[in-house]
């Protein structure tokens, strides 16, 4: 296979049809709107369906009816329109449909601005709808990704019959990079409990209201049996240079190739560093965390964010003060810098 | 059609014997209260599609209201929805599902109030879907709330003292706003009050429903209904204050139809192969291309470079086809361009990344070459090149070269060369050349041949390249 140069938003789109998505229906938003436009000319071509709808809302619920009938689909948005989406995930998670949400994360809070930010990280990980649910989240950091994550969040939707969100930031769906697609998928699970408008399925209830409390709360714990499923079975993480490491940098998404210039540049002043790099931000990679925390050689724990310190927290409670932790951020748009990085390093000693 | 004659009195085939959808110890009686007129509405649609031969593939969406525990009875594919939603869900399932039936059944809370933009861009969209609109001017479900179709004067728990214009405004009159929309097919308001009426009911229903079945589009029925519960008022009573108060304001009827001359749209999707998905999602690489020549051999290098100009001076499009070459040449590279506002204001900018090795931060915070097309551009820039690096720029239009002696400053008259070849577009080719005859670990051959690849305008590929050795002439010149 050879490589094509392309936009991180625009491989999505290619991922997505290679993966058996015929289904798109988003509304236009920067940084995200080249994932839609690119939807609109290609899904027709083989065989499938764009709509523009007229808001956020319409957006996701119209996946959430597609979904209803068993067909491979997904939205795409930025963070005040994923804000906007969050009524309809939480009815795709309670309902247990799989689709594929895209959020390609800007400035926040409010209209903020169009830049790269990490501030999604809580409404997506923590569930910014209401209700107890999880969504799967995969946080790509390269135009590679952008198609493999989208191919494998399709895989893992269905699997688990729940949404699944790709994680991405401004520059990585802006970022243009050499991509190798693959094959397109040609074998889809089966989907017995999908409404197919047929005598077979007319018995098939798509459905989140469950008025009984005992029901709801069985409802709710196999929701919890999944999602525990989920982690034991779906941690995807990075490492990079670990093994000698006694200070450890952690990063998602963008940031994350930030760190590795920086480790590098820091191992070549002999500074034993190395980054875990969470690529499932749930299920987290809470051993692989663990795994540093208890390790005697290894000094403090310091997380690189572009918010006001989220998943952070996260970290924390993996680490439960065996370790110091210590945390970067910048905020607004900007990013943290190669030199930023080293200097706080650095000062940590 | 199984059966034309048949009569509502029989329970239709197409509900439930026991309610096992329903949670609680009585499964054989319904939820909704004595009046209601869900329970009338539900046979008629029940009758239509078994009449139909369509109660296999009908699906029924269910949003908040009452009437969300229709599932309880329909046996039927349902979805139910949140509060409003059903136009969206409908279209998202019909254009998954197209050969489905898809039956939407909405109060007037949903539909007129929290729904209001997805009934009116739906029925504007002319989705192939039937709606009905339970219109019975009160919340029910919630507990007698007012409604957007509450009457003036009328109590409600939210207004206690009666709708007034003044506070609340005038009520909604749903068919008469869908009815003013090009697409939707067929819009009647009806009302559940006496044998007659209702009977005017079962033909709407059967309508609204055959057009959908015929692919004829977007058809309304709103239903005016009673709710004795929240109105305080009896049966009897209830169906009189349809006649003599809800229907002077709501006055029955067709607004629109246009069923008969409406031509049916069918869905036709592409069926292609799969072995024709990388040709239509126009994958390609550019050194699977047939003519390609010799790749050359890639050296050790780590470039970071930064193009600036305005917009217009073909700034990204120059870093777009570095990163291709570079690629090309089996080096890693990323490209990430300024994005948005600030690009339509006018000022552009991209950073590119080639190397020998894995890129780790694609941002160039400090380049190693600077190519300026604009004065503010090398002013922004100038101070973060790295010492020893290079700083292309445009003489013609920057009158004052950069202030830095530990930086290598070349200029070039970038835009003034192009015009003179054909076009100021090619300029960014000609700043081009001046870098890979600067750099020399780019194939002049392989970029030759590579241009008029990644370029795909043909009336400009004998100007690019012109552009491009012109350049390259200067840049070796200086190396």
């Amino acid at each position: 296979m050879s490589k094509m140069l392309i936009k991180g938003n625009e491989a999505i789109i290619r991922g997505a049809t290679l993966a058996g998505c015929k289904n798109f229906f988003g509304y236009p938003i920067t940084p995200a709107s080249e994932i839609a436009e690119t939807a609109s000319y290609y899904f027709p071509l083989v065989g499938g369906n764009f709509l523009q709808a007229e808001s956020e809302v319409a957006a996701i619920n119209m996946v959430y009816g597609a979904a209803s009938s068993g067909v491979r689909c997904m939205t795409a948005s930025s963070s005040p329109g994923i804000s906007l989406k969050m009524e309809g995930i939480s009815y795709i998670a309670g309902a247990e449909l799989p689709c594929v949400i895209i959020d390609v994360m800007r400035g926040g809070p409010g209209l903020g601005n169009i830049a790269p930010e990490q501030s999604d990280y809580n409404q997506i990980v923590k569930g910014g709808g209401h209700g107890n649910y999880k969504l799967i989240v995969l946080a790509p950091n390269s135009a590679q990704e952008m198609n493999d994550f989208t191919m494998k969040a399709f895989e893992l939707a269905d699997k688990y019959r729940n949404p699944a969100v790709i994680l991405a930031d401004g520059f990585t769906g802006q970022m243009m990079e050499p991509v190798e697609f693959p094959e397109p998928v040609e074998k889809f699970p089966e989907k017995p409990w999908a409404i197919k408008a047929t005598k077979e399925t007319k018995d098939n209830l798509i459905c989140s209201i469950d008025l009984d409390p005992d029901d709801l709360e069985k409802h709710n714990i196999h929701l919890q049996e999944k999602y525990a499923e989920i982690e034991k079975n779906e941690v995807m993480c990075e490492e990079y240079k670990t093994d000698d490491a006694d200070v450890i940098l952690v990063g998602f998404g963008i940031v994350s190739r930030i760190i590795q210039t920086a480790i590098d540049e820091l191992r070549n002043d002999g500074i034993k560093v190395g980054m875990v790099r969470p690529i499932t931000l749930f299920p987290f990679p809470k051993k692989i965390i663990d795994k540093y925390a208890s390790k005697g050689n290894v000094k403090n724990i310091n997380v690189v964010e572009m918010n006001n310190g989220q998943m952070v927290d996260d970290v924390k409670l993996v680490v439960n003060g065996r370790k110091p932790v210590s945390l970067l951020t910048r905020i607004g748009g900007n990013i943290p810098t190669v030199k930023e990085i080293i200097n706080h390093i650095k000062k940590r000693g | 059609m199984k059966n034309n004659q048949s009569t509502i009195l029989q329970k239709s085939p197409i509900f439930y014997d026991t309610f096992e959808r329903k949670a609680g110890a009585q499964l054989k009686v319904t939820h909704y209260c004595p009046g209601c007129g869900h329970g009338i509405l539900h046979k008629l649609i029940a009758e239509a599609l078994v009449d139909f031969n369509v109660d296999d593939k009908a699906v029924f969406l269910s949003p908040v209201g009452c009437s969300v525990f229709a599932y309880y009875y329909f046996q039927n594919g349902n979805i139910q929805s949140a509060h409003g939603r059903d136009p969206a869900v409908g279209t998202g399932y019909k254009r998954a599902n197209p050969n489905s039936i898809v039956v939407s059944y909405q109060g007037d809370g949903d539909l007129a109030s929290i729904g209001g933009n997805n009934i009116l861009q739906a029925a504007n969209r002319g989705e192939n879907i039937t709606v009905f609109f339970v219109n019975n001017a009160t919340y029910g479900m919630t507990g007698g709330q007012m409604a957007p179709t509450t009457l003036i004067g009328q109590k409600s728990t939210t207004t206690p003292r009666g709708r007034t214009v003044a506070n609340e405004g005038y009520p909604l009159k749903m068919s008469e706003l869908l009815s003013t929309l090009e697409a939707p097919v067929y819009v009647e308001r009806v009302m559940l009050t006496d044998p007659k009426n209702i009977t005017k009911t079962r033909k709407a229903v059967r309508k609204a429903l055959k057009n959908q079945i015929d692919n004829k589009g977007f058809s309304f029925v709103e239903v005016l209904s009673a709710c004795p519960t929240g109105w305080k008022k009896s049966s009897q009573d209830s169906k009189k204050w349809i006649t003599d108060v809800m229907e002077k304001y709501f006055p029955i009827g067709v607004k629109k139809d246009v069923s008969e001359e409406r031509e049916p749209t069918i869905v036709k999707r592409k069926t292609p192969k799969y072995s024709d998905f990388h040709k239509l999602l126009d994958i390609q690489s550019l050194n699977s291309l047939p003519d390609v020549p010799e790749i050359p051999k890639t050296q050790n290098i780590s470039e970071e470079i930064k193009i600036a100009g305005f917009g217009g001076q073909g700034v990204l499009s120059l870093g777009y086809v570095l990163a291709n070459i570079g690629m090309g040449h089996d080096y890693a590279v990323s490209w990430l361009p300024s994005y948005g506002p600030e690009m339509r204001g006018g000022t552009a900018n991209c950073s590119v990344k080639v190397s020998s090795d894995r890129i780790g931060a694609p941002v160039v915070d400090n380049p190693t070459t600077l190519i300026a097309f604009n004065k503010p551009s090398l002013q922004k820039f100038e101070a973060d090149v790295v010492k020893g690096g290079n700083i292309i720029y445009d003489s013609g239009l920057i009158d004052s070269p950069p202030e830095r002696d530990d930086v290598n400053g070349l200029p070039i008259k970038a835009t003034e060369i192009a015009d003179k070849l054909g076009s100021t577009k090619a300029a960014n080719m000609v700043a081009f050349g001046v870098y890979v005859g600067l750099t020399g670990y780019l194939s002049k051959e392989y970029i030759q041949w590579g241009i008029k690849h990644i370029i795909k305008k043909e009336k400009f590929h004998k100007l690019n390249l012109e552009a491009f050795n012109k350049g390259f002439e200067f840049g070796k010149k200086h190396k």
